[in-house]
């Protein structure tokens, strides 16, 4: 199942029963598909493999605050009624750690084995619009025409993306400032919509793709009713005025450009711990390195490309140290970058409004009010 | 795949992954610098460059360094890098020897501007191993010397044991198409050159600074003071060029290390105009 481009026509919205959705699931493996979704563990919403339904998690939702995550149980059935987790998609098309190639010595040859491409097809079921976006802002780090990333590409290339609109928004969200969300409306093959009410459980499922539309079609789905429209976009309005954050995104990148010398770096290093919680729960924070793995002999060699953050002291190291020593310069750093010179690199802000470095955080650092106090002090 | 995939090129080969040269010749420079002449192992012509753009050497299995490409563009036959011994992976670097082999990815990076040089005064300003990614820049206008105006390079090393490409600076110098002028910053008793710092060799260049094209290459202080003197003489900032280094891992854009402002040194730079990045040059900690 391979979509090409999006379908021209706006086809109406269909309503799909609860049992609809493992059906969904059920065609995804047998098209090939490995599907991913959000599932419980580890104290929160992860992801995992979604063999059924079950595995979602089911009348659960978090509790997000500064420095704040707790799993709650809520009072329906919902399937996506969290908001997000400490995974993000990057995960899966940026892996923590992968090797890139294998070097073998042979006397004084040296002869390089290149990974195989990845052929694996994903599927993720339950992307959140700010996760959709994030996508696509990664998107554009590793595809550059110059030098296209082929192992992220093979991976993004044969994804399956079923989006779900959030239908209520947690403490640390801001997507709608930053313009992401609350609702799916591009960036997936399909766009559920979550309506639970005291007498009923359906998605409303908006087809964004030819592929969409190829999987749809093998779904027990019908025409949604304009009651049931309505019932999914009054939920997704609730979200958007649910949102726990807020960011002013009006002239942020040029004051964040004229900041480096603000007095207000210094207060953010008083309270940051370096520790680039941040970077790894962002979903759009790409910074990575290698490091080269060799046997005992010497003979064998395998390059391995892990995350990195620009929180680490030897990130920005030259000859004779750092270039970022102090961890003032490192905050100023990352968020210059995702608020600012993300802009100028890749013509998008490199923040979705996800909220996930704030709630990681575990001095509970909050970027919307860091910057809200530099804007404060221009004002 | 959804609608919205990134373009994607099925048959690109990755940068990411290395190919092998044979160490062809290695010559000492000074005590801690070495040049490497290296030529594919699989024979053929080794990747084309620009002067100015760097690739990645891969010590095996030490790691891998950025180092510009020292040698002429015009030899396609082999890479020639000059490369200083200060670190893991340049000591393993100097290690090697003829017959040996090295992994090479790249050429990457924007180049200097040679093209737009032409018919243009050139001087050339090198800061200790600075000097190795402006001798291609040297090797190519001495090829083309018609289509250029006047020549001159400018050179600090800190002693004379330093002074690299000796018996190159010695031949050029005595050329009467191109000025050659040396500066040491700590002289011995057998040094009879110039004691100082770079940019007071300036105020002798024969140029005529409105039609002068300048190359700065060399530590950050010392593009910062040679970026002042050539204003000073009347170079229009539009037309100063400098290159920057910062720590380059993939060389593509890709990884985030190498950032400085909005750039990113690997594939934006590391060659600039003075105006582009003198927003962010000399900042502390950027």
């Amino acid at each position: 199942m391979t979509a090409r481009e999006s379908t021209s026509t706006v086809a109406r919205p269909l309503r799909m029963e609860v049992s609809g959705l493992q059906s969904l699931v059920a065609a995804l493996w047998t098209a090939g598909y490995r599907v991913l979704g959000p599932t419980v563990g580890e104290g929160a919403i992860v992801y995992g493999e979604v063999r059924t339904i079950a595995d979602l998690p089911a009348g659960y939702t978090d509790e997000q605050d500064a420095g704040h995550y707790r799993l709650r149980q809520r009072d329906d059935g919902a399937l996506f009624g969290y908001n997000v987790g400490p995974h993000s998609l990057k995960r899966f098309l940026l892996p923590p750690r992968e090797r890139l190639f294998t070097t073998i010595r042979t006397g004084k040859q040296l002869a390089v084995e290149p990974e195989p491409v990845p052929t694996e097809k994903l599927a993720f079921l339950g992307a959140k619009a700010c996760e959709l976006a994030a996508l696509l802002t990664q998107d554009r780090v590793f595809s550059s025409d110059q030098h296209p990333d082929v192992q992220y590409l093979a991976r993004r290339r044969g994804m399956f993306l079923v989006g779900v609109s959030c239908t209520k928004a947690g403490g640390s969200c801001f997507c709608t400032s930053m313009g992401t969300g609350p609702k799916v409306e591009s960036g997936a093959d399909l766009a559920l919509t979550e309506v639970v009410t005291a007498s009923e459980h359906y998605f409303l499922v908006e087809i964004k793709t030819a592929a969409g539309a190829d999987l749809a079609s093998q779904l027990p789905l019908r025409p949604a009713t304009i009651d049931e429209q309505r019932q999914a976009e009054l939920r997704i309005a609730d979200a958007a005025t649910q949102m726990g954050r807020h960011l002013s995104t009006v002239g942020l990148k040029e004051l964040l450009a004229r900041s480096t010398d603000s007095p207000h770096w210094d207060e953010v290093a008083s309270r940051c711990l370096s520790c680039a919680n941040c970077t790894l729960a962002c979903p759009t924070c790409f910074c990575n390195t290698v490091e080269d793995v060799t046997d005992l002999a010497g003979d064998h060699s395998e390059r391995w490309r892990r995350w990195d953050s620009c929180f680490h002291d030897d990130f920005s190291y030259l000859h004779g140290g750092s270039v970022r020593a102090s961890v003032k310069s490192r905050y100023r750093q990352w968020l210059t970058h995702k608020l600012s010179t993300w802009i100028d690199q890749f013509g998008t802000s490199g923040c979705v409004g996800c909220g996930r470095c704030i709630t990681f955080c575990p001095v509970g650092i909050d970027l919307t009010a860091e910057c809200a106090a530099l804007q404060a002090r221009t004002t | 795949m959804s609608a919205i995939h990134p373009p994607f090129v099925a048959d690109a080969g990755s940068a990411l992954v290395p190919l092998p040269y044979r160490v062809q010749r290695f010559v000492c420079d000074t005590d801690d610098t070495f040049t490497l002449t290296l030529a594919p192992q699989s024979g053929g012509e080794a990747l084309p460059f620009a002067p100015g753009q760097f690739n990645m050497l891969y010590a095996f299995p030490s790691g891998d360094v950025p180092i510009s490409v020292s040698g002429p563009a015009a030899r396609r036959e082999v890479l020639i890098h000059t490369i200083r011994a200060v670190g893991p992976v340049t000591r393993a670097l100097a290690q090697l020897r003829r017959g040996d082999t090295v992994l090479v990815r790249g050429p990457f990076g924007k180049p200097w501007p040679v093209a737009q040089a032409e018919g243009h005064d050139v001087v050339l300003i090198a800061g200790g191993i600075g000097l190795a990614p402006l001798r291609p820049v040297l090797y190519h206008i001495l090829a083309k010397r018609k289509r250029f105006g006047r020549l001159c390079l400018l050179y600090g090393a800190r002693t004379p044991g330093d002074v690299l490409y000796r018996r190159e600076l010695e031949k050029w110098r005595g050329r009467l198409d191109v000025q050659v002028e040396v500066t040491v910053d700590r002289g011995d008793s057998d040094w009879h050159g110039e004691v100082g710092v770079v940019t007071q060799l300036l105020e002798r260049a024969q140029l005529d600074p409105a039609r002068t094209v300048a190359m700065v290459c060399g530590p950050e202080v010392m593009m910062h003071f040679s970026r002042l003197a050539l204003t000073k003489r009347g170079v229009p900032e539009s037309q100063i060029f400098v290159s920057m280094e910062r720590n380059m891992k993939c060389g593509v854009g890709s990884c985030g290390h190498c950032q400085l402002g909005p750039f990113f040194i690997c594939k934006d730079g590391p060659v600039f105009d003075y105006p582009r990045i003198a927003p962010v040059f000399s900042t502390k900690e950027l």
